[in-house]
């Protein structure tokens, strides 16, 4: 595919908790209209790779582009421009709890648009409609089951039509069927919406249903970023153990162990 | 063993200066960037928006009316019984006037107000913020790009700056009052007698003096209680020790300036 294309280019990125390393080099590409799942048991650096790519967090070193700006050497104006053309659903929903679910799908088009009341209403309740939330507009939060939570969220994250879509673990702590129906949700809106997907997920079924590549990270290192087929045929031993269910039998090496247990006694 | 006993308290006596001295520096970031997004948000299109600042003067000004109202009565009212008791050993009870008038307007006025305000708003903003923390609420407010100093301080510095004045008025119209309830029924004073004295021993200072008390307070009880809220880290244990915290240092803060501010301004 040609350079253009990219969506989402990340590039040796380095990424620090405190002196703790996360993330290692961590390179990968997602074309403009694919969904890309990453992958990787707890632990594995994938929710602190998804708070680098929302420029939530700033990497120690790497650069990230996001449609073809490098979001780590972006000013807060550029940065609140690319911002309409990213939607992220995060695990929790993080709806907004003391609004009702159309003022949450509303949100953005309020802080980002100049539309009067009666458009802004019609464009929410036409995306609440996408994820099958019709009529739930004046509830609260707290009164949704976790899919709807996570529709409602999917819902306010697709409402201003970004290109980009960040989306955290949609499965977890849904039932087998309320997650194949997000999946169903994630395909759809690829296809009928043209956007880059970016989906973090540790559920294996859910992520070769829906993924077109996949990225398997572990220790924060990327072990693979290819198409989800060669990901399903890799006889890397750490893909191999994520895909089979087995546990890791990593080796204990007597002098790091030592080391570990005994860092900062004198 | 001894010697090390010293040495740890050095250790944990200079950790707590090393972290008082940032949550100041954290703080007084907080407050500037608020009043940065009241003053500009409008040009770097991040308003803060007037309906925002009416709902939260809603919450923290109006409902508090009630519970500010009672308590400064009370303590009118209160300090005409002291007033009254301790004068009567000097046979000056109708001295007591002059000093409930200016205790009241430049001292408890703003002081009850600002304390009720803290144990009510203070807490609550740390509770709202510290969930909005936990629940990625604030993550999901910058990824929509919209700047949460911006959307959650600004508008409630606004709402304070504008009520707890407001308040403190109402507090020093109602604590007069009380004091005047009192010195009516103990002192067989009228009451408009008793009004006409303390408009007679006070100047607009003594009023600015208050007033001016009051603003710092609002700017105190705002920023501890959203810079506990955002400093959240653990769950549902750190919201409520951030509540407590907001409380607690909310309270001591106001007392602590309270009392530089009038050292500073009454000599």
């Amino acid at each position: 595919m040609a350079a253009h294309d990219a969506a989402i280019e990340v590039e040796h990125l380095v990424a620090h908790y405190g002196s703790r390393k996360i993330l290692d080099d961590v390179c990968f590409t997602a074309h403009q209209g694919e969904i890309m799942v990453i992958m990787g048991g707890s632990g594995s650096g994938k929710s602190t790779l998804l708070r680098h790519l929302l420029g939530l967090n700033h990497p120690t070193s790497g650069s990230i582009r996001l449609l073809g700006k490098d979001i780590t050497r972006l000013d807060a104006d550029q940065m609140y421009d690319l911002r309409k053309n990213m939607g992220v659903a995060f695990q929790g929903g993080a709806l907004f709890n003391s609004m009702t679910v159309g003022e949450n799908v509303e949100l953005p088009l309020r802080e980002h648009t100049r539309l009067d009341c009666n458009t802004i209403r019609i464009m929410s309740r036409m995306k609440l409609e996408v994820v099958n939330l019709s009529g739930f507009e004046d509830l609260m939060p707290a009164e949704l089951s976790g899919g709807m939570i996570k529709r409602a969220a999917l819902a306010r994250a697709i409402v201003m039509d970004p290109r980009l879509l960040f989306f955290d673990e949609p499965s977890a702590g849904l039932d087998p069927v309320a997650s194949a129906e997000l999946d169903e949700l994630i395909l759809m809106l690829r296809d009928a919406m043209n956007m880059t997907i970016v989906v973090v997920t540790h559920e294996l079924e859910s992520a070769f249903k829906i993924a077109d590549r996949i990225t398997v990270l572990d220790h924060g290192r990327i072990l693979m970023s290819d198409r989800a087929e060669a990901v399903r045929q890799s006889d890397h031993p750490r893909i191999r153990s994520l895909l089979d269910r087995t546990p890791r039998s990593d080796s204990v090496d007597p002098e790091a162990y030592l080391q570990r247990l005994t860092r900062e006694i004198s | 063993m001894a010697e090390h006993v010293p040495a740890s308290l050095v250790i944990a006596l200079g950790q707590r200066t090393v972290q008082s001295v940032r949550e100041t520096g954290y703080l007084a970031a907080l407050f500037i960037e608020a009043l940065y997004w009241l003053a500009l948000g409008r040009w770097r299109r991040q308003p803060v928006r007037l309906s925002a600042i009416v709902r939260e003067s809603m919450h923290v000004g109006v409902s508090a009316i009630p519970i500010v109202a009672l308590a400064s009565f009370a303590t009118g009212m209160m300090l005409a019984i002291q007033g009254i008791y301790t004068l009567r050993s000097f046979g000056a009870e109708s001295q007591v006037v002059m000093g409930i008038a200016l205790s009241v307007t430049r001292e408890f006025a703003p002081l009850i107000t600002g304390i009720f305000v803290a144990g009510r708003s203070g807490s609550a903003i740390a509770a709202r913020i510290g969930t909005m923390q936990i629940s990625q609420e604030i993550d999901a407010l910058r990824v929509i790009g919209i700047n949460p100093v911006r959307y959650l301080v600004s508008p409630l510095l606004a709402a304070m700056l504008l009520t707890l004045p407001a308040l403190t008025v109402l507090a020093t119209v109602l604590g007069l009052g009380g004091g005047a309830l009192y010195c009516a029924w103990g002192l067989s004073l009228p009451p408009e007698v008793f009004f006409d004295r303390s408009f007679d021993v006070l100047t607009t200072t003594d009023l600015t003096h208050g007033l001016l008390k009051s603003t710092v307070f609002a700017v105190i009880v705002t920023l501890i209680g959203a810079g506990n809220g955002f400093n959240v880290k653990a769950g549902a244990e750190g919201v409520g020790r951030a509540t407590t915290r907001a409380v607690v240092l909310g309270c001591i803060g106001i007392i602590l300036a309270d009392m530089v501010f009038t050292f500073l301004t009454s000599r």
